[in-house]
């Protein structure tokens, strides 16, 4: 019996098509894994079938009913329940309180109290829940949490269990009770999607795995008859290689050394760990990886956006540790530009006009300052110049930054970060959302600047972007950097398998072990 | 020409808009009074006369326009890097007192020529002062600002309270207030001025202090569009990510931006003490500081903005105050309530009827498009 069907699911924002034509089954009493990178249209699909956004076509089937799902009112109406990656639980009440928060069942508490605690006792004796029923959802670990989370919607008769990135928060320990969880909510008739980019995690508990790139459904198999090499494969994509014209690569001295940096989070939890690497001049340094695994912290540290909790960051003669920090108008005195990850939250403030975004980071240059007054005419060449330089459309400086193309946005960045003449250069996600026009000059321009002598760390999550730009590949997991290989004998599925950190060449034990390791050092 | 605005231009977003803000206000004032048996025709038409019918009425009009310029642009600045001050009516007040402060021990000693910019300085480091601490909580210790600006609204007036009941009243009166400063000291009123030159006007409250408002109407554009600092405030304000990334600290923005709104704030008491009232007293500031946030909003926080919203505040204050004298049934406190629609629609509502009059406007925009290509077809 079909649990699930979706057919020709469609959903646009503006002139980003979110999910293209998206089908799906799934059997009742199964554990359904859906994966895909960042952006891939997961979440988008699952906010749909959960009611937070409405479909532009398609129809949704619960149990072979076409239902209409407008609000997570109707959807849980309908069955579904959704165990979201960021708990919704209201830290100061107790787990009672939490489970029966929006069913309290009349004015007065105390009936529906009651009500709550025998129905949690049945889910435990059924499904083997247990939580400390009167403690604070605040004061439980995120293990517990997630489980009143899960209590929530089984309570409000979910038969339908969606969980999104259950395991990004969640110790290797607690991951492993979870899915002990899950595989007595399927044997108990309960469905369950299970949304995640790990690869492990699907091979390890799911029946069936649908595979999303690009907004659309690209695959589905029966777990049994795939592996985590064609996941990996079906999962990046294997589109044709953007061919960069590069010379071979001529290091001389490595102008960025790291040794052994961690960002460790406000929650303990280590974003980066333990990385050292070191970026030569005249090399181009690729970071692989799936979205999420400590790149964005690896740039926001050594750029001064984020103060490194251990380690040392040595740059152009001077090292920046925990106890001397330096913020990033400091590191761009030390010569380090940054093309950040997200032009929009960072690269540029859109609601300025094109030049005053073309300084940002760069505004107390004597350039652009006289004495009191900022010299507007410097200012507003400054930008006509870059946007001549980088073909930027149009080449109006005037122009409020948000109205610029997302290519022509990335061009009024990377002219900006590469008219300073930076010894090292970090770049991130240079083409994301950029037309293909546009990424041939970016990855041109790259290249240049590697050919002019400066040290480049790149950045991104397309790994035909990184095969063809870097001269070295580094690839991160979690935080750490799993794995280094030469441009020469990378190959996409080789760094697929890495990004999952699936590597036959290294022990899965000792991965559990180092992540075991971690742990206790942040309680410590 | 469109702009980004949702699609249209923007005299439609920074004229139109307010305007039929202001409109639906009077709308609803012009019920109320009709409420009470009067004529709005004829309350509108007493409430423009008192406010610009005689030289006496636009120089008080003129008088509270300038303190709402100072507090305008305080609120205006503090909004520029995200920051809701709440609090000018403090910084105004003890604005005040730095410049009592000074008059008080410096008033026979020193030529008003020294007085003027020692006032105008003092004024402004305490206006600043009385920000920085709020400033300071936001951005080391996390404390929210509306709050902290707020108490500290209160911490303001019972101080003054203390000092002037205590340590700064004149010795042998009852009332708290200080001395009157030495006559040498006091900002030369307009109708003095009009007197240097032969010319006659009546007596009012405006006094040089409107100068120094619109040369701050200046200053602060200069600050916030000209300099790297107000570029600074802006990107905080806009994108406080992008700060960080840029090497802002929004830590000194914070303060930055809270310490030259207080000190706009603290002009209040340059107008009032060593323009108006001669001495330091009580409650010299009371409602411009909240009047400010209004004023503020109506004037999309830019100068020239400000200077036409305070215009129709002076123009309600003044006109109301003589419709209250004219129409025995429209009380002080009617006045407040026509004072408090306009703030209502044109502060809390200004964003209503927004997305109402840019539907209006595509539709309007659709149909002219259609005309005139039927007469070019």
């Amino acid at each position: 019996m079909i649990a699930i069907e979706l057919r020709g699911i469609n959903k646009s924002f503006g002139p980003v098509h979110a999910n293209k034509d998206v089908a799906l089954n799934i059997d009742k009493g199964t554990i359904h894994g859906i994966i895909g990178e960042n952006g891939a249209g997961k979440s988008t699909l699952m906010s749909i079938l959960y009611g937070f956004y409405e479909a532009d076509s398609g129809d949704v089937l619960i149990n072979g009913e076409v239902t209409r799902i407008r609000s997570s009112h109707e959807a849980i109406a309908a069955g579904i329940g959704m165990v979201h990656q960021h708990f919704m639980l209201v830290d100061p009440f107790s787990v009672v309180e939490n489970v029966m928060l929006g069913a309290e069942g009349g004015a007065l508490l105390d009936k529906g109290i009651d009500k709550t605690r025998e129905e949690l006792e049945r889910l435990k004796r059924e499904y083997g829940l247990e939580v400390p029923v009167d403690s604070l959802a605040g004061d439980l670990p995120v293990g517990l949490q997630q489980r009143v989370e899960i209590l929530k919607a089984l309570y409000r008769g979910a038969q339908i269990l969606i969980l999104d990135e259950p395991t990004g928060v969640l110790t290797p320990q607690e991951t492993d009770q979870l899915f002990r969880i899950l595989k007595a909510l399927k044997d108990q008739g309960v469905t369950v999607i299970l949304i995640t980019h790990k690869l492990q995690e699907i091979m390890a508990v799911t029946d069936g795995v649908s595979v999303m790139r690009g907004g659309e459904m690209v695959a589905h198999r029966k777990t049994s008859e795939t592996s985590k090499e064609e996941l990996a494969e079906l999962m990046v994509g294997r589109k044709v290689l953007l061919k960069v014209d590069k010379e071979a690569a001529q290091p001389q001295e490595a102008a960025l050394k790291v040794e052994g940096l961690s960002v460790i989070g406000a929650d303990g939890v280590a974003r980066l760990d333990n990385v050292s690497l070191s970026v030569r001049r005249g090399e181009i340094v690729g970071v692989a990886g799936v979205s999420g695994n400590g790149q964005s912290e690896l740039l926001a540290a050594l750029s001064g956006i984020v103060a490194p909790s251990k380690g040392k960051i040595a740059l152009n003669g001077t090292t920046i540790t925990r106890e001397k920090p330096l913020d990033a108008s400091e590191f761009r005195d030390l010569g380090v530009a940054h093309v950040p990850e997200d032009r929009h939250r960072m690269g540029l403030v859109t609601a300025f006009t094109a030049d005053e975004s073309a300084i940002l980071g760069y505004h107390r240059d004597e350039a652009y300052n006289g004495a009191i007054l900022m010299k507007r005419n410097a200012i507003v060449e400054d930008c006509a110049q870059k946007m001549a330089d980088f073909d930027v459309r149009p080449p109006n400086p005037k122009l409020k930054s948000a109205n610029f193309s997302g290519g022509n946005q990335q061009k009024i960045v990377l002219a900006r970060e590469m008219a300073q003449k930076p010894n090292v250069l970090l770049v991130g996600q240079p083409t994301r959302g950029v037309d293909i026009g546009a990424i041939e000059y970016i990855h041109k321009n790259l290249v240049a600047m590697r050919d002019a002598g400066a040290a480049v760390l790149l950045v991104s999550v397309e790994l035909e972007e990184i095969m063809s730009l870097s001269d070295r590949i580094l690839v991160m997991f979690e935080g750490r950097i799993v794995g280094e290989v030469d441009a020469k004998d990378a190959n996409e599925r080789m760094l697929g398998l890495m990004m999952a950190n699936a590597n036959p060449e290294t022990d899965p034990n000792g991965k559990a072990q180092a992540a075991g390791d971690m742990q206790e050092g942040a309680e410590l | 020409m469109t702009g980004s605005n949702g699609g249209i231009p923007r005299w439609v977003d920074v004229g139109l808009i307010p305007l039929i803000n202001i409109l639906m206000a009077f709308f609803v004032s012009g019920l109320i009074i009709l409420l009470i048996g009067e004529d709005p025709i004829e309350a509108v038409g007493i409430l423009l006369y008192g406010a610009f019918g005689t030289d006496y009425g636009i120089g008080y009009t003129l008088y509270y326009t300038t303190n709402f310029i100072f507090t305008g642009l305080a609120v205006a600045v503090a909004f520029h890097a995200g920051l809701f001050n709440i609090g000018g009516e403090g910084q105004a007040y003890i604005g005040g007192l730095g410049v009592g402060l000074v008059l008080l021990s410096l008033d026979s000693s020193l030529p008003l020529i020294l007085l003027v910019p020692i006032s105008i300085l003092a004024s402004a480091l305490f206006g600043a002062a009385w920000a920085y601490i709020p400033a300071y909580l936001q951005a080391y210790r996390g404390s929210h600002i509306v709050i902290t600006t707020i108490m500290f609204n209160f911490i303001a007036s019972a101080l003054m309270v203390y000092l002037l009941v205590n340590v700064l009243i004149q010795p042998g009166q009852m009332s708290p207030q200080s001395r009157e400063f030495a006559d040498t000291s006091w900002l030369p009123f307009m109708h003095e001025v009009f007197a240097w030159f032969g010319m006659s006007i009546t007596r009012s409250p405006l006094n040089l202090s409107i100068f120094w408002a619109l040369i701050c109407c200046a200053l602060v554009w200069a600050f916030i569009w000209r300099t790297r600092w107000g570029y600074e405030i802006r990107t905080v304000g806009f994108n406080e990510t992008a700060a960080v990334y840029a090497g802002i600290n929004p830590k000194k923005i914070v303060i930055l931006a809270m310490c030259v709104s207080g000190g706009l704030a603290g002009f209040v008491g340059l107008n009032e003490i060593l323009g108006v009232h001669h001495r330091l007293l009580l409650n010299f500031q009371l409602g411009y500081g909240f009047a400010g946030i209004a004023v503020a909003l109506m004037g999309r926080n830019h100068p020239i903005g400000i200077i036409l919203a305070s215009l129709l505040f002076g123009t309600l204050y003044q006109g109301g105050a003589e419709l209250s004298f004219d129409m025995p049934k429209v009380t002080r406190e009617m006045v407040e309530v026509v004072q408090g629609l306009v703030i209502l629609f044109s502060g809390a509502l200004a964003l209503m009827i927004k997305p109402t009059v840019e539907r209006i406007y595509v539709v309007v925009a659709a149909i002219a498009a259609g005309r005139r290509s039927t007469v070019e077809g």
